[in-house]
């Protein structure tokens, strides 16, 4: 367990001195796995022959003093939304039941290349549709935290794996909030970088112009570490930024001195307030105090658009799904329903065989967003819809610009409520939504967003995330200010949040 | 049975208003919005990659030589060139579009606002106009197995061959083509044929119609005349030969004359040419208007070509096939009519292939349009599928010119190429043609020639000299043709005048 809880940054150096091995080390995580998923479920698929080989191959390289990066042998796990040659990839959706893509997405081939043992796939809602992993086709995952609650979503299968200590990385992808809320919620750190920052090649997408990929982790160095291995210009991603990286890595050290002199802070006056559980509040105003005690400067800024946020979220994320998931028709992988009657009378034509795979592989969630989507870019409405969704992304964008005038990053608490119980918002989808408002602007603007851990709600004991947002290609002020309020905050807890998360071995559920 | 109106009786009638989409396959070595290559014919599924079978997770990637070919047409047809310009998804089912939507261009073209005018029968020029040209993918093709006649109807599975999925596509639509009457078919047909002139000689595609590289949607409406709206437009797809689109839009003229004065109304609605009869029939009948959902591809940047680089196109464009037209009938000096041969026959790239090859115009145009022509028409294939190539035909012209050859061995070398002997040299020496140039033999030829043809011999001594010839055919049968005809004429004459 000793070597479990030990952050990615303390495990490389551990495997430079030649204190463990990477075979010892992913042994460790897949019997973590073996121990404890059956009451988390983060994962879908667990590849332990496979990073066990990629282990082996990790410590051929460090005994003959070539790692192949600082990370190399450290085990990580993978959302099942990225593309993994030879290992299953369904989005949580029955639709990709059995797939096995032929090619690595681009992270993933990064994280082959430098040297990370990839231990298996983690849950999701389907087709990231969700805050709550419950829309997952393979079940839900539970949060570690307390497993009748949720661990967020989409990404809760990643934040969970972390969160439990069963695997000590992740990789998440987030459109309107999928890898900082789940880390909110489970008390892990979550990183979306700035639009184009991490290539999407191989991302099965669900908004394009939202989503991207990140780091879920438990330090925000070890996220800054992460982010620098993925991160980067990739020429099969138009729309990845044709520029180097910031010094991350760097940042996050420097900001872990916990000074914070001369840094302008912008509290969001639209994210606060109504909507806001009391304990959410008093932690995120207590880190604020915080910072201001580190030596930053408080600033309150507005961004009045904020209020058609989630309405302009709604429309472009469904509008580009439904285009996005017309690929699923039976025709070239995937399941295949081939109906007994065909609507016509006679032999099942191609679209019987579509319309009855595509009825039986997707869930309600994603048929809800492929019908909205479908709607909303219909002749006729497209203007008032799609094109007044992408009005008011504009003025979001302005929004942020207007405040980052006024101040270097911007914060909030990243989600509105600790974790809900299992069930609980099911039934109504809008109140789901809603637990994305703080998190969907900065997808919306392209920007980066960081979520650190800020401690637990006093009324139920559960994680609050602490949100910091910087301007596009800023991402290295995010590591900057989230090391320094990490630092801050152990100090102040005698150390990590997660240490006064149950221990899950023997759980039930 | 559909009811036509005459042609005549239709053009009395009404005004028709053609609307031409051509689709035109561009030639580069790879794909769209991927690496993969784009060769004909290879085995099916071999030429596709995650990107154009649409697998989940993968991303396009503009070719940009593909943007460039977009450019340099939109340039060559006079048209606008979008300094910033989108994709664009279009929605819409189907089993050989791997995404489910096509990647394509809706309101934002990279070319728009041009012009394209075209030489009619008779020498008057119409002018088409452009609305748009814009770039897209080709889906894959269905093949469908077990019914009588290859179609989806009745058959018992479908293949899908994704090879051409993703194979880079530039439509080109013009506005509505008015004021034609009775001529519009003929102008539809002109203009592909001038579109395809001009695509070939911008090196973007090989525009050959048969093997689909270049397809052709007719949509026409007719109105009363004296009438301003026009009426409801059929579009006819996929009519693939020049031919074809100037009978579709004949077609179509008498069958919209024949339902509107029979007081019908025209659906508007896809219909198919049937290549057999000329006629069109109703595609499928759509049950609503089909609602293809576009918006702006949000996996592509904007696509914003630098007006240094449109310029530099423009500047690197080649001389179109209108002004080299005008160009070589000067040069050569033809008629009008001699030009219009030189074009029905295909042969003007041949012709200057073969002057690049070192033949003089006058020889290029006489072998091409001569023999080879002939041959052409006899073979019934074009001219360019024979098995000559200008540089051969090069080589029989320098071998007349420098006198080794006269015409009638030169047509034998030719038929000798065309048989398949092996290039002019290699004829002339496996079959021995070579003009008698020795002048001793040629001389006991001429002598023997005048001895045993006395009479012809005194008149031409008298001052008919047209009595020549048949001496001159006389020691061309003792020489087998081998002689050089006109130094046969000089010496009779140098002879019998010596001896007059
Ligand atoms: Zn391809």
């Amino acid at each position: 367990m000793s070597l479990l809880r030990k952050s990615a940054a303390e495990l490389a150096a551990m495997l430079a001195a030649g204190e463990t091995t990477s075979v010892e080390l992913t042994q460790a995580c897949l019997d973590r796995i073996a121990a404890v998923d059956g009451a988390v479920h983060a994962f879908l698929h667990v590849d332990a022959e496979g990073a066990l080989a990629q282990a082996a191959a990790s410590d051929a390289r460090r005994a003959a003093g070539t790692p192949a990066s600082e990370l190399d042998g450290v085990p990580i796990a993978v959302k099942d939304v990225l593309a993994t040659q030879g290992l299953p990839t369904t989005c949580g959706s029955k639709i990709l039941e059995g797939w096995i893509p032929p090619y690595d997405a681009t992270v993933v081939a990064r994280l082959r290349a430098a040297g990370l043992p990839i231990l298996g796939k983690t849950n999701m809602d389907e087709f990231a549709m969700g805050s709550s992993t419950e829309h997952s086709a393979y079940g839900p995952t539970h949060n570690p935290w307390d497993l009748d609650r949720i661990p967020g979503g989409s990404g809760g299968g990643s934040a969970a794996a972390v969160a439990a200590f069963e695997a000590p990385l992740a990789i998440g992808t987030d459109t309107g909030g999928s890898i900082r809320q789940p880390g909110a919620v489970t008390g892990t750190v979550g990183l979306k970088p700035t639009y184009g920052g991490i290539s999407r090649y191989g991302l099965v997408a669900m908004a394009n112009s939202l989503d991207q990929v990140g780091p879920v982790t438990r330090t925000v160095l070890d996220s800054a570490l992460l982010h620098e291995v993925i991160g980067g210009h990739d020429p099969l991603d138009s729309t990845s930024i044709d520029q180097p990286l910031p010094a991350l890595v760097a940042a996050a050290r420097e900001g872990a001195s916990g000074d914070l002199s001369g840094l302008r802070v912008g509290v969001i006056a639209e994210l606060r307030g109504e909507g806001y559980q009391a304990g959410v509040q008093q932690r995120f105003d207590e880190a604020v105090a915080l910072l201001v005690g580190a030596g930053a400067e408080v600033v309150e800024v507005s961004c009045p658009s904020f209020a058609h946020a989630l309405a302009a979220y709604y429309l472009i994320m469904p509008s580009e799904a439904s285009s996005n998931l017309a690929r699923f028709d039976a025709m070239r992988y995937g399941l295949r329903v081939v109906p007994d009657v065909a609507k016509n009378g006679g032999s099942p034509s191609a679209e019987d065989v579509m319309r009855a795979t595509r009825d039986a592989g997707f869930g309600d969630e994603v048929k809800r967003r492929i019908i909205l989507g479908t709607y909303a870019l219909s002749s006729g409405y497209y203007d008032a819809y799609y094109g007044q969704a992408q009005k008011v992304r504009t003025l979001i964008s302005q929004d942020f610009a207007a405040a980052f005038e006024l101040a270097d990053v911007l914060v909030s608490p990243t989600a509105p409520t600790t974790a809900f119980r299992i069930g609980e918002k099911l039934d109504d989808p809008l109140a789901m939504y809603l637990n994305d408002v703080a998190t969907i602007p900065a997808n919306l603007a392209g920007i980066p967003g960081l979520s650190v851990p800020a401690g637990l709600a006093p009324e139920d004991g559960l994680p609050v995330g602490f949100q910091v947002l910087a301007p596009a290609l800023a991402d290295d002020r995010l590591y900057r200010v989230g090391a320094a309020l990490e630092a801050l905050l152990e100090k102040q807890w005698g150390g990590a949040l997660l240490d006064q998360a149950p221990a899950l071995e023997g759980a039930v559920r | 049975m559909t009811t036509l109106l005459s042609y005549d009786d239709a053009i009395a009638a009404f005004d028709p208003a053609m609307g031409l989409e051509v689709h035109v396959e561009l030639n580069t070595a790879t794909k769209m919005f991927c690496g993969c290559p784009t060769e004909f014919g290879a085995e099916p599924n071999t030429q596709t990659c995650p990107t154009c079978l649409g697998l989940p997770g993968s991303l396009p990637v503009v070719n940009r030589k593909a943007v460039e070919s977009a450019i340099r047409i939109g340039l060559a047809l006079n048209c606008g060139v979008a300094a910033w310009c989108r994709f664009a998804r279009k929605n819409y089912f189907y089993p050989d579009m791997p995404k489910n939507f096509q990647t394509s261009q809706y309101d934002e073209p990279i070319a728009f606002n041009g012009y394209l005018d075209v030489q009619l029968e008779g020498g008057e020029v119409f002018r088409v106009e452009i609305e748009r040209a814009h770039m897209e993918e080709d889906t894959g093709k269905s093949t469908h197995v077990g019914g009588a006649t290859g179609r989806i109807h009745g058959a018992s599975h479908s293949l899908l061959d994704y090879n051409r999925a993703g194979i880079p596509l530039i439509e080109i639509v013009t506005k509505p083509i008015v004021g034609a009457g009775a001529r519009a078919p003929e102008v539809a047909k002109a203009y592909v044929a001038e579109l395809r002139e001009l695509i070939k000689a911008l090196g973007v595609s090989e525009a050959r119609m048969e093997m689909g590289q270049m397809r052709c949607d007719v949509n026409l409406s007719l109105r009363p005349h004296g009438r301003e709206k026009f009426g409801t437009r059929s579009e006819t797809k996929n009519v693939n030969s020049l031919r074809s689109v100037e009978r579709a839009a004949r077609y179509e003229i008498q069958r919209h004359a024949a339902v509107l004065t029979s007081g019908g109304t025209i659906v508007q609605e896809t219909r198919h040419f049937h290549e057999e009869d000329g006629s069109t029939a109703a595609g499928r009948i759509k049950e609503e208007a089909e609602d293809y959902r576009y918006f702006p591809e949000p996996d592509l940047v904007p696509v914003a070509p630098s007006r240094e680089w449109v310029e530099e196109l423009r500047a690197g464009l080649p001389e179109l096939p209108s002004v080299q037209r005008k160009r070589i009938q000067a040069d050569w000096g033809l008629s009008d009519h001699e030009m219009q041969s030189v074009l029905n026959a295909g042969a003007i790239e041949l012709i200057l292939a073969t002057i690049a090859e070192g033949a003089d115009a006058a020889s290029a145009r006489k072998w091409w349009m001569g023999e080879l022509a002939r041959r052409s028409n006899e073979d019934g294939i074009e001219l360019a599928a024979l098995p000559i190539t200008p540089a051969q035909v090069a080589r029989v012209a320098a071998l007349v010119a420098e006198g080794s050859l006269n015409d009638k061995l030169a047509r034998q070398v030719i038929e000798g190429v065309l048989d398949g002997d092996g290039d002019p040299d290699t004829v002339v020496e496996k079959r021995g043609l070579k003009v008698v140039s020795d002048e001793g033999a040629l001389g006991s030829a001429v002598d023997e020639a005048i001895a045993a043809n006395a009479a012809i011999a005194d008149k031409v001594r008298g001052g008919n000299l047209a009595a020549a010839g048949a001496l001159i055919g006389a020691v061309m049968k003792t020489t087998r043709g081998q002689a050089d005809a006109k130094r046969v004429r000089e010496l009779i004459l140098e002879r019998l005048a010596a001896q007059g």
